[in-house]
């Protein structure tokens, strides 16, 4: 399972609000559109802290997680 | 410069494009000259990542516009527990209403990035408004939609009807005994819960406070499955 932001290349716009929301400064933007610039960098988050997808007004940007029961 | 009301943040009333102000939905079929005019009054603030750009309780002194960047507007709970109200992005608007009901900051803004905003002082407004009319209209529509807004609000809040539905899709979505799993974001959360994403990010942080579930890096853990499905609604 992935741990990183998934990003849709079609979707973003390129208005980098999530590259300067990041408190990781993982995201970039590269030809206008988002990428992840370092794969091990989004762990410094204490936890998923998923403001990029929460500032995103496209939806280019998601933070997937699972539910799990513990036994 | 103009005179700065709160301190570190730099004030400039010579970079205020009127390209600017014409996409904001406040003077949107102003005309032209309606609009060189109140341009003179704007004035413009650069705020870095990190700054309060208002205090909750504290005057109400000027409706703000976003032109880039993006300002959370958010109150703080007495034990300290921060709720986001909305996050605010350009074209939007901030502080309006304690700025024309005359009281004092309803919630606290920071900027998450850093946020060039153009502000219009409170007298100056008022005077505006008296003057163009289609301005007068623009702010009652705008103001319109933020009771309505509210309303939701007040509406989920007061029946935990989204802490319910959250539960139920948690339950719902929590991984299959054949290990199936399933994977969804808090957008995806708010679609099915009929709500904003604000507000399951603040529905998951309750369940989280009463014991039922734990954040983790990737995942929710369900740690009371009785409990949850006692707030979901549905049988054992």
């Amino acid at each position: 399972m992935t741990k990183m932001p998934e990003i849709d290349r079609d979707k973003c716009d390129g208005c980098g609000l999530c590259v300067e929301v990041c408190s990781c400064h993982v995201l970039v933007l590269v030809n206008n559109v988002v990428e992840v610039k370092e794969r091990i960098g989004c762990q410094q988050c204490s936890k998923w802290c998923t403001m990029c997808e929460m500032v995103c007004p496209v939806g280019a940007i998601q933070c997937p997680f699972e539910v799990i029961t513990e036994e | 410069m103009l005179d700065d009301p709160e301190a570190g943040i730099i004030l400039s009333n010579m970079t205020v494009k009127v390209e600017s102000l014409q996409s904001n939905a406040y003077f949107s079929g102003l005309s032209a000259e309606e609009l060189a005019s109140i341009q003179e009054h704007i004035f413009e603030k650069v705020v870095t990542r990190g700054e309060i750009i208002a205090f909750e309780d504290e005057p109400a002194r000027a409706v703000y516009f976003i032109i880039s960047g993006v300002v959370k507007v958010f109150k703080t709970s007495p034990d300290g527990k921060e709720q986001i109200i909305y996050l605010a992005r350009p074209g939007d608007s901030f502080n309006d209403v304690p700025v024309f009901a005359g009281g004092l900051n309803l919630a606290s803004a920071e900027a998450m990035t850093q946020v060039v905003l153009y502000g219009v002082e409170k007298d100056v407004l008022e005077a505006s408004l008296r003057e163009y009319p289609k301005l007068a209209e623009n702010v009652l529509k705008l103001l319109s939609q933020r009771v309505e807004q509210m309303i939701l609000l007040v509406e989920d809040l007061s029946f935990r009807r989204v802490t319910g539905r959250v539960a139920k899709i948690l339950l719902e979505n929590a991984v299959d005994t054949d290990g199936q799993r399933h994977r969804l974001t808090q957008q995806d959360m708010a679609a099915m819960a009929g709500t904003a994403r604000e507000m399951i990010g603040r529905s998951l942080k309750l369940l989280e406070d009463e014991g039922k579930v734990r954040l983790e890096r990737n995942r929710v853990v369900i740690t009371d499955k009785k409990a949850l499905r006692e707030i979901a609604g549905v049988g054992m």
